[in-house]
């Protein structure tokens, strides 16, 4: 079935197979791989999307749902070919060491900024505890954060 | 007697927290991972596994699977052209004989565990793939299994493989224990029991094939060892220089990518279909399928002066090898050898087994059985002074190893040991400790300590190569075999070149990890590319240095050794300078390479035993010491970790930003070792085959990790660096036991860690711990 969503900002017609997850629709109808699977249920958060806004796992999304709706994946931040401002503190900051969660670990960042904008640690946190990384151990991905948040905040 | 060691050098690019050139590409997801790969008419894989561990297979018909409309071709091992891999494993005891671990690529008569590979289909998409590995009629008879070690080794017990279920064994000798033991003022027994757990990175196997246009079968793969193009030219028995593997930058490895896993099924699938197969493992798979970290059993003695001087140790492991070889005789061996830890111990007893059982197999994994024996050593440790009322450091600092002790094998210590320091550091950025925040909470410090080989076993004689050259613009190309796991293997490599050869890291790209176009520089496992092929770029890039000062000392008639290669330029000592393109130019015409191959060879030994050993096994050892402050809930028996800090003695530091990566990187992972982590298994079934039940730690599991960076300028890689890659997981289980014993005193002995543990040792619940 063909359904209009609005991809990255820009409305498109997909061809939707009903039986697809919005991460197969994304990865193997149209070839967006920046949105990575790492566990396939929901629970690892690799395929981290933004669905109008909010932060799911594309996983468990059925793909004819997202009709009409708007999808953000990690491509939808570039500014005007440029890395985002939380890209920018992820690289400083030595965030990245594999780079599989990353992807996912930034967008749930970023919503979790927009409903909160100056957070603690600890919050920040609790916000990224649905997104797993097995090599950073977690401290630089908060340090990135934290660091955004504040820059951000005196800007 | 304090050791003196030297000042470091002064660098311009080494030993600088630079930000990495793949950590950008990866923020942007431009970095195309292995599953991130699609060719036109490509077909799509999947694997028939045993859903038992231990049966005959007494029918296996693949007619109506590959019937099916859209399936291109169904495999089983009658199809495979040699269906065996082996590998030898020099150095093992008579007891058990020369060691050749070998697997099936796909099961022949018999499954020996739950997820073993029996036949592989090739389809169109992946649904019909799916489809058709369910229209494989199989049928299976079951068999006695047996699932533990200890079962395993008792008299009439099922036999894993005809040779006996007792795959290898090591021992170490070393003075008289018994008589240590007698004349020790205290003597603290102990037995540890240690679990299966997986590597679980984030990214699953996966990889794409396709027949090149000159016929040879390129992988593109997610692998810690491009090398593996030979293995799949010995199944596919073609000549190995028709084999391409490309690595890809990968999503973790962490040991669990060093053995084969898609890359042998995807060369097999290109070779009969003619067409590129991608192949990607679920989640579930992964976790169901591949090999894991070994469970231990282990028994120490230890015995101390009143003084808390170490005089001897007694020391039993039995680890489960699960189904398959693999790498359990070197895992083993590696416990062995770093058995009673980085301590000058006189007398010494190990007796280490490892046995076959129908669990799932157990291989390769960060920390490679240095890992299991750090949680025992380090609890006799505090329990030693525990017992003799010193404090955690002290205790340490007495008994750490020196340079020119030796360890249990015999082997003499050559480098600086920075032990004392390190424990210094950790217990003072602990300081001060936490108030209690309820009465019935407990907090309480802990300490760990533990060595770590870098570099591979020196009877393996390990080598890596690598090319530096400049292009004609002044830009310059690295490129070298390592495939980099995530740890900033390439980025490093970088900055080495940089350093030398004086151009700004933004002019070096880098090339890795493809065994037909790049140097072959060997595996990234045992904390040995920053080490091997860091070596390698160095020297290839002061050989091309030299051979470039040469043609410069004409140009500028000046001593080639009073030129200086900064800021892309040649400086003459009279403050002329020369544009490296001016440079390259003059080269070309006086046909001069701008480039240049080098290979380093690691210091190379034969075989030891053991037992009567006085040889070498590793090259060098890294050395670290963790502190963790740990609350306990003295009603629920809840743990939580409140402060952290771990440090290395790296060396030098190549990369600070990197280092304390692998350093907090690996003290999470060690925590979830520690804490959380456990495959179930059950009567040889995998009840934890997905991340909602295989619980790793998440960002709200644990602290910050405060990393300490200490720099002996002692080491055998390039600048005195050691390797970094595998030493942070070892100390945090055993500094959470020892913290919560200071607590509570409550001795925690069988990881994981648990609450229902913690509870069950403060007699809050019935049974054992």
């Amino acid at each position: 079935m063909i359904a209009r969503m609005v991809l990255n900002g820009r409305s498109r017609q997909v061809d939707v197979r009903p039986e697809h997850t919005l991460l197969e629709t994304l990865r193997d109808t149209l070839g967006i791989f920046d949105v990575k699977e790492g566990c396939g249920e929901g629970v690892c958060g690799a395929c981290t999307v933004l669905l109008d806004g909010r932060p799911v796992s594309s996983c468990l999304v059925l793909a004819p749902a997202v009709r009409g709706r708007a999808v953000t994946t990690l491509r939808g931040l570039e500014r005007d070919g440029g890395l985002h401002p939380l890209q920018e503190a992820f690289v400083r900051h030595g965030a990245v060491q594999c780079g599989f969660c990353t992807p996912g670990m930034l967008l749930t960042a970023l919503a979790f900024l927009e409903r909160e904008p100056r957070p603690d640690r600890e919050a920040i946190r609790a916000a990224l505890e649905g997104n797993l990384c097995r090599c950073t151990g977690y401290t630089k991905i908060v340090d990135a954060v934290e660091a955004y948040a504040r820059d951000r905040g005196h800007g | 007697m304090a050791d003196v060691v030297a000042a470091p050098e002064a660098l311009r690019v080494v030993g600088r927290a630079v930000p990495r050139h793949d950590a950008r590409d990866k923020a942007v997801a431009a970095t195309a991972y292995a599953a991130d790969w699609a060719l036109p008419g490509m077909l799509h894989a999947a694997v028939l596994r045993s859903p038992y561990p231990s049966a005959r297979i007494v029918k296996l018909d693949t007619a109506r699977a590959a019937a099916m409309p859209g399936v291109a071709v169904v495999l089983t091992a009658r199809d495979v052209p040699r269906n065996t891999l082996a590998t030898d494993v020099p150095g093992q005891t008579a007891t058990v004989g020369p060691l050749r671990a070998t697997l099936h690529v796909l099961a022949e008569d018999r499954v020996r565990h739950q997820g073993e590979p029996v036949a592989l289909v090739a389809a169109e998409t992946l649904e019909l793939a799916r489809a058709a590995v369910e229209a494989i009629d199989v049928a299976y008879e079951r068999t006695p299994g047996v699932f533990t070690p200890e079962a395993a080794l008792a008299p009439g017990a099922p036999q894993v493989h005809a040779a006996g279920n007792l795959l290898a064994q090591w021992r170490i000798a070393r003075g008289d224990v018994a008589a240590a033991l007698a004349g020790a003022a205290v003597v603290v027994e102990g037995e540890y029991t240690t679990q299966l757990v997986d590597a679980a990175y984030l990214e699953p196997e996966s990889g794409v094939a396709w027949i090149d246009s000159d016929g040879v079968i390129t992988i593109r793969v997610s692998t810690q060892v491009i090398e593996h193009f030979r293995d799949v030219a010995e199944v596919l028995r073609v000549p190995q220089n028709r084999v391409r593997v490309i690595g890809t930058y990968l999503g973790g490895g962490f040991g669990g990518k060093e053995d084969v896993t898609v890359e042998v099924y995807l060369g097999l699938l290109a070779l009969k279909t003619g067409r590129p197969v991608k192949m990607v493992w679920t989640r579930q798979e992964s976790l169901l399928a591949r090999a894991k970290r070994h469970p231990y059993r282990m028994r120490y003695r230890t015995g101390a002066t009143a003084a808390g001087e170490i005089l001897g140790q007694q020391i039993e492991l039995l680890g489960d090898a699960g189904a398959y070889a693999y790498l359990s005789a070197l895992v083993l061996l590696y416990s062995t050898v770093t058995a009673a830890g980085p301590y000058r111990v006189p007398s010494v007893e190990v007796q280490a087994r490892v046995a076959y059982t129908n669990n799932p197999p157990t291989s390769a994994m960060r920390g490679f059985g240095g890992m299991q024996t750090v949680f025992a050593y380090e609890s006799q440790m505090d329990r030693v002074a525990r017992a003799l009322g010193m404090d955690a450091v002290e205790i340490r600092r007495i008994n750490a190893l020196r340079r020119g002790d030796r360890l249990p094998v015999g082997q003499v210590i050559e480098t600086h040991v920075a032990l004392p320091e390190l424990c210094e550091r950790v217990w003072a950025a602990l300081e001060p400790p936490t108030p209690p925040r309820a009465p019935h909470v407990r907090v309480g410090l802990g300490l760990a300590c533990n060595l770590q080989p870098y570099g591979r076993i020196v009877w393996l004689h390990d080598w890596s190569s690598a090319w530096v050259g400049f292009e004609m613009d002044g830009s310059l190309v690295v490129r070298c075999g390592v495939p980099d796991v995530g740890g900033g293997q390439a980025s490093s490599l970088c900055q080495i070149a940089a350093e030398v050869l004086g151009v700004s890291l933004e002019r070096v790209s880098v090339h890795i990890a493809d065994s037909a176009l790049t140097p072959l520089a060997g595996t990234t496992t045992a904390s040995r590319q920053l080490y091997m092929s860091g070596n390698a770029v160095l020297k290839a890039s002061r050989e091309l240095r030299e051979q470039l000062l040469r043609v410069a000392e004409t140009m500028l008639g000046a001593e080639a050794a009073t030129l200086a290669m900064t800021g892309d330029l040649v400086h003459a000592p009279d403050g002329r300078t020369l544009a490296l393109p001016d440079l390259l130019r003059e080269c070309a015409r006086a046909g001069v390479p701008r480039g240049h191959l080098a290979v380093y060879n690691a210091p190379a030994g034969e075989p030891v035993d053991l037992a009567t050993g006085s040889g070498k096994v590793f090259p060098d050892y890294t050395y670290g010491a963790h502190a963790a402050e740990v609350e306990v809930d003295t009603e629920t028996g809840v743990v939580r970790v409140l402060r952290y800090a771990a440090a290395h003695d790296v060396g030098r530091a190549i990369n600070p930003q990197s280092v304390e990566g692998q350093i907090q990187g690996g003290a999470v992972q060690g925590l979830g070792y520690g804490c959380m982590e456990e495959v179930l298994v059950e009567d040889g079934i995998n009840l934890t085959t997905s991340f909602a039940t295989y619980l790793i730690p998440t960002a709200a599991d644990v602290p910050d990790v405060e990393p300490v960076i200490v720099e002996s300028g002692e080491g055998l890689g390039p600048f005195n660096a050691r390797g970094i890659g595998e030493p942070p997981i070892g100390p945090p289980a055993a500094a959470v036991a020892n913290a919560i014993a200071d607590a509570t005193g409550a001795r925690l002995t069988r990881l994981p860690i648990t609450a229902e543990r913690v509870a069950r040792a403060l007699g809050r619940l019935d049974g054992t711990n």
